[in-house]
This record gives C-alpha cells, structure tokens and sequence, in this order.
C-alpha cells in the first residue's frame, strides 16, 4: 500500500531508475482512482466494505443455502442452546436461529438502503432548492430547523401506529409497513444532509464557473444538474453511508419495541423484541441478530468515516 | 445576557405553535376514532353524542386552538398554582386536557413519571460528558498511542452497538447470570436518606440503564470531544500559550479543554431529541415507568390526548435545552457577545 503511494506522488524525488521516472510523469490520476487510494489507505473502512459485504451476501444467499426450514415449526426442537448444527441454538418453535438471523437481515438491509435512498433525494433536493433560490432559503430552512427540534422518535412511533392499517390495507401486509417504514425513515431523516448540501450550495453558486453557464443564457435547471449537483455529490456520499446506519437503527428501534414489522417478517429489531424475553434459554437469540445488526452498523460507520477522509481535497493533497 | 434569554424564548412561541400544528395535525388527520374502543353495544346516535362531547365536530383550527389556549395558558397556570398552593381564577374549573384512557388531566400523570425519566436520563447524560470528556482529550493529547488507539476502537463499539442490544445482554450476564442487579425498576421503591439499604438498592436499580446510557453517550461524545481538541491543539493560541511558558496542565484545561466544549455543548443541545429516543427504548427494556413507557402505552390505548400531551411535551423540552445550550456558549467563548 505504501509503496503504490510513493509511486502515485508525483513530488516524490524520482531516485530510482529511468522506468521509474517514466512511471511518475506518465500516469493518470484521476479523482476516482485518488479517493480510493485515499480511502484503502483507512484499515477501518476496509474491514468495514469487507464486512458489510459479507453480511449483505450472507443475509441474500445463507438462508437458501443453509439447510433448515424455518417455515414450520418443530416444537421438539425448540429452545436448544448453541450447538451443531444450530450453531446459534433454536428459537421457542424449534427453528435456526442463525438462519433467521440471516433473514432478519435482509428486510433490515433492504429498509436501511431505501430509507437512506429517500432522505438523501430529500435532503438533497431541499438543499438545491434552498441553496439556490433565494427567495425560499429562509422558509426552507425554519421548516429545516422545525424538524430538527421535533423528537423524531417519538413523532415516528404515533405516525406508524396511526398509519400503518390503512397503508397495509391498501398495499399488503409487508410491502404497506415496508413503503411506511421507508418514507417515514427517510422523511425524518433528511435535515442534516439538506443543510450540508445548502451551505455548499451557497458556496458553489458564487464560482465564476456558475456565473459563466449563467451568462451563456443556461437555464436554472440545467445549472443545477449540471454543474451543482455533481459539485455536492462529496459531502452527499458521506451523509447518504452514515445515513444507512441511522435508518437500519430507527427501524430497528420501531420494530424492537414491537410496532415495526409483523412477526412473520423478521427484522433484527422484531427479533431482538421476540428474544428479549426468552435470553435466559438462550442468550444467543439475542447476541446474534445484536452482534450481526451492531456489525452492519460499525461497518457502515467505519465506511463513512474512511470516505470523508477520502473525500476531502484537503486530506488527498497530503498523499 | 438577560434580554437574550428573554428573547430567545419568546421566539420559542411560533416554534413551539408550529410543533403543537404538526402533532395536532398528524394525530388528527389520522384515521380513527375515540369512540372505537367503547363496546359495540351503544347505539350509533349516542357515539355521535359522545363524539359531539369531546369536540370531535368542531373545525380543525378551533379545536387546535382549544387545544393549545390549555396546553399552553391553562396547564402552566395550574402547574403555577400547584407549586405555590394559590388560586389564580376559575382553578376549580379550569378546561385541561383530559386523557380518554384514565379520565384525569393528561399532564398529571406525565408530571408522576417525570422525575423517574428525568433522573435516567440526566445521570446518563451527565456520567456520558463526564467519561467523554476526559477521555476524549487525553486521545487527542496522545494521537496515535495505544490508548488512542484503544480508545477510538471502543468509542466506535459504543456507538455502533445499540441501547436495545446492550441492554438486554447486560440484564443477562448482571441480573441472570450473576444475579448482581435487579432486572427491572421499582418505581414504588421509596428512596429514604436515612436508610442505607434504600439508597443501595435504588442505586442498584439504577445501575445498569444509567450504565446503558452513559456507555452510549460516552461514545457518541468522546468522538466529538477527540475531534474537538484535535482541532484545537493545531491553533495559533496553543502556541502562544506554551511559549509564555504556562504549564501544559494550564494550557490543556484552560484553553484547549474550554475552547472545545463550546462545540460539545452544540452536540449536546442537538442531540437532546435523540436522547428523548433512547429513553422510550430504555425505560421499555428496564421497565421503568417514565415518560416513555407512557407514551408506548398511550400509542397502543390509542389515548390521543396522552400522546399528543407528552409528544409536546418532548418537544418543549427539546426546545428548552437548545435555549440552555445557547445560553451556555456566553460562559464559555467571551467572543459572543449576546445584546
């Protein structure tokens, strides 16, 4: 890894020999390939990608792989302690915990990317518009602050219990509480980004770059998409991998305290909320829909951490 | 500093006026129905008269404003009056906010579950800082040791381990495994000051959701402290300080400790909401009857002027240590100035 870094420094002194020096002045850097460097070079955010990887496939592909069904209960199975071959013990209906772990997984996973998808399309979108447009700056930004001071969970809790029947009537059991889950997720989620994205904004509109797509008549759209938004996509990377870990964990607070997810669509939260009372069986009931949803978490927030060092022009210059 | 205060918190009333619209509105909007729970057997025009009763056909913005002229004029009085045993108009029949559930003023019983929340959530806060503080700097004082090491190492497992996770294992290995603290909160345990035994057992119920609370809070805090004093220690005035010849105890708690709490204390102000979160799902797993547990079983007796009540009041208390926070700042950085 170092060794890549003395070659890529184009400062560097080139001792060494001719094919050396014709390494240096000849290669192309691009801003990708700098932040990637930047970003391997952070031990944390590796073990993270590595680790969030591992889990996302675990949770897609291990509970079709492992053997056991986890539809029907097996009352004589119930309760075992970890063991082989249920290397987390089984639950009070006799079935895997590890496999249910897995499931609980993907819903978990599928919540947390989406709910972040949609804060961050908010966040940006509110932002733009509040960077942007003068005009409506300051009633974006008081409706910003009003969010920021309404506790969130709170406020989450009663909108998902008020809405959640109509919303599933209308589209189903899982899918109505999953489009509830996410919008509201992403809804109450969106502040930080959005103000971040409004002060770049402000920044970035008073380039001359800006000012000369103004004066060849480019309309304020075009302006926006063109030249804004990939401008701000930096700060937006990072708020949108830390945004997945505020999200995997609201939805595992809502469904924890048992008004999230139905039982028959686990999440780690709802089997958290399940285990809670069974852990003097066995423990692992809770320790391991824990310990995969703590390490999704850590993964993703090492990530994030190691793409703002990446990403921050200050940081690369030191190489 | 006084007329600061003064003005900071009447600008508090459009925020607070704009908090109670939403959740006024988002509870109202809603579908459902007071009389939902009532049993079937009561005919349809006499659901009608009950509905007629509590106002429920009344225009929206009248029956918001009714609502906040008692969440907002009438509620303080009465809290006024209750302190200072006085009677201030019509205190016998004053209009409060009536719970469907228990048909008492809603804001009776918050003000009963009040305190149990207040002391969890203060002495997690306040051991949080204190742990969070020290540490933090001591990291950034030593960048790249193995305490720094260790410590970012740790901070990160805090932060990345959630309270309803931690909780539940905690109760496992001190309450089953090693039967050290008991599994959950005695809220009719009286505290005596006299007695010995009264304290040592409250300070053991208190034990593992404070401890929850500060490892959370220790975490999230740490992070930022070590932030904060890194960012400090490469300023000019550090320098200054040290080339006057002050000792280096003098130049971390005088200057670089006092200049990075000022943005610890913004953290702190803005994470006041969060910590409102972590309550309802502390008190759920340690089964302490705060305002938290009131407001779950609220949610689930569909009580709606209970949970419109204590969402408020949430929000009220947010919007109160923001102001604090604010006020704060004027102690710690001299440069604002506050007219």
């Amino acid at each position: 890894m170092t060794d890549d870094a003395e070659a890529t420094n184009v400062s560097t002194p080139a001792a060494g020999s001719v094919v050396e020096v014709h390494d240096d002045l000849g290669e192309f850097r691009s801003l990708r390939g700098d932040v990637w460097r930047q970003f391997k070079r952070h031990k944390g955010a590796v073990l993270g990608v590595v680790l969030l990887t591992l889990i996302t496939f675990g949770c897609m592909f291990g509970p079709i792989l492992l053997p056991f069904d986890t539809k029907t209960p097996v009352v004589l199975n119930a309760n075992r302690g970890p063991g082989w071959p249920h290397i987390w013990g089984t639950d009070n209906l006799g079935r895997d915990a590890f496999t249910r772990g897995l499931l609980g997984g993907r819903i978990s996973l599928a919540v947390g990317f989406v709910a972040m998808a949609v804060s961050i399309l908010l966040g940006v979108l509110i932002g733009v518009v509040a960077g942007f447009f003068r005009s409506l700056d300051g009633i974006l930004m008081r409706f910003t602050d009003l969010f920021l001071s309404l506790p969130l969970l709170p406020v989450l809790l009663v909108v998902i219990v008020l809405f959640r029947d109509p919303v599933q009537e209308s589209l189903g059991d899982g899918l109505g509480i999953f489009v509830l889950m996410v919008l509201i997720i992403g809804g109450t989620s969106w502040m930080q980004t959005a103000r971040i994205v409004r002060g770049e904004v402000l920044a970035l509109k008073e380039q001359e770059f800006i000012l000369a797509s103004r004066s060849v008549g480019t309309r304020p759209m075009r302006i926006i998409g063109k030249h804004i938004v990939p401008n701000v996509m930096s700060p937006v990377i990072v708020c949108a991998s830390l945004g997945i870990a505020i999200a995997i964990l609201t939805e595992s607070a809502v469904s924890f305290l048992g008004l999230g997810f139905p039982l028959d669509l686990p999440t780690w939260g709802r089997l958290l909320n399940e285990a809670k009372d069974r852990m003097s069986l066995n423990v692992w009931l809770v320790a391991g829909p824990g310990l995969l949803l703590s390490l999704t978490v850590m993964s993703v927030n090492f990530i994030g951490d190691g793409l703002r060092d990446a990403l921050d022009p200050q940081n690369r210059s030191k190489g | 500093m006084l007329r600061y205060v003064v003005r900071r918190l009447l600008v508090a009333i459009p925020t607070l006026l704009a908090i109670s619209l939403i959740v006024f509105a988002i509870l109202d909007l809603a579908p459902g129905d007071p009389t939902s729970q009532l049993p079937l057997t009561i005919p349809l025009h006499i659901r009608e008269n009950i509905r007629e009763s509590l106002g429920f056909n009344d225009p929206f913005l009248f029956r918001w404003w009714n609502w906040v002229r008692m969440m907002l004029i009438n509620e303080p009085i009465e809290l006024f009056e209750s302190f200072t045993n006085t009677c201030i108009g019509d205190c016998e029949s004053r209009d409060r906010i009536i719970s469907w559930q228990s048909r008492s003023p809603a804001m009776d019983t918050i003000y009963q579950r009040l305190p149990q929340t207040m002391w969890v959530l203060g002495l997690g806060l306040l051991f949080g800082v204190l742990l969070a503080v020290p540490i933090g700097t001591i990291q950034a004082y030593r960048q790249y040791s193995w305490f720094d090491n260790v410590g970012t190492f740790v901070t990160m497992l805090g932060y990345s381990v959630p309270v309803f996770v931690i909780g539940p294992l905690f109760i496992w290995l001190f309450s089953v495994k090693l039967g050290w603290l008991p599994t959950f909160y005695k809220t009719t345990h009286d505290v005596q000051i006299t007695s010995w035994s009264s304290i040592w057992f409250q300070f053991k119920q208190l034990a593992m959701p404070v401890g929850v609370l500060t490892l959370f809070n220790a975490a999230t805090f740490g992070r930022f402290a070590r932030a904060a004093v890194l960012e400090n220690l490469n300023e000019g005035y550090v320098r200054t300080a040290r080339s006057k010849g002050l000792s280096e105890r003098i130049v971390m708690t005088r200057h670089v400790v006092r200049n990075s709490l000022i943005p610890i204390i913004t953290l702190l102000a803005l994470s006041i909401p969060g910590v409102f979160g972590g309550a309802i799902i502390t008190e759920n797993i340690f089964r302490i009857n705060g305002l938290g547990q009131l407001l779950l079983l609220s949610i689930g007796q569909n009580d709606i002027p209970m949970v419109q009540s204590l969402v408020f009041m949430f929000a009220v208390l947010t919007v109160f240590f923001n102001i604090i926070a604010d006020v704060l700042y004027g102690f710690l950085d001299p440069r604002i100035r506050y007219d």
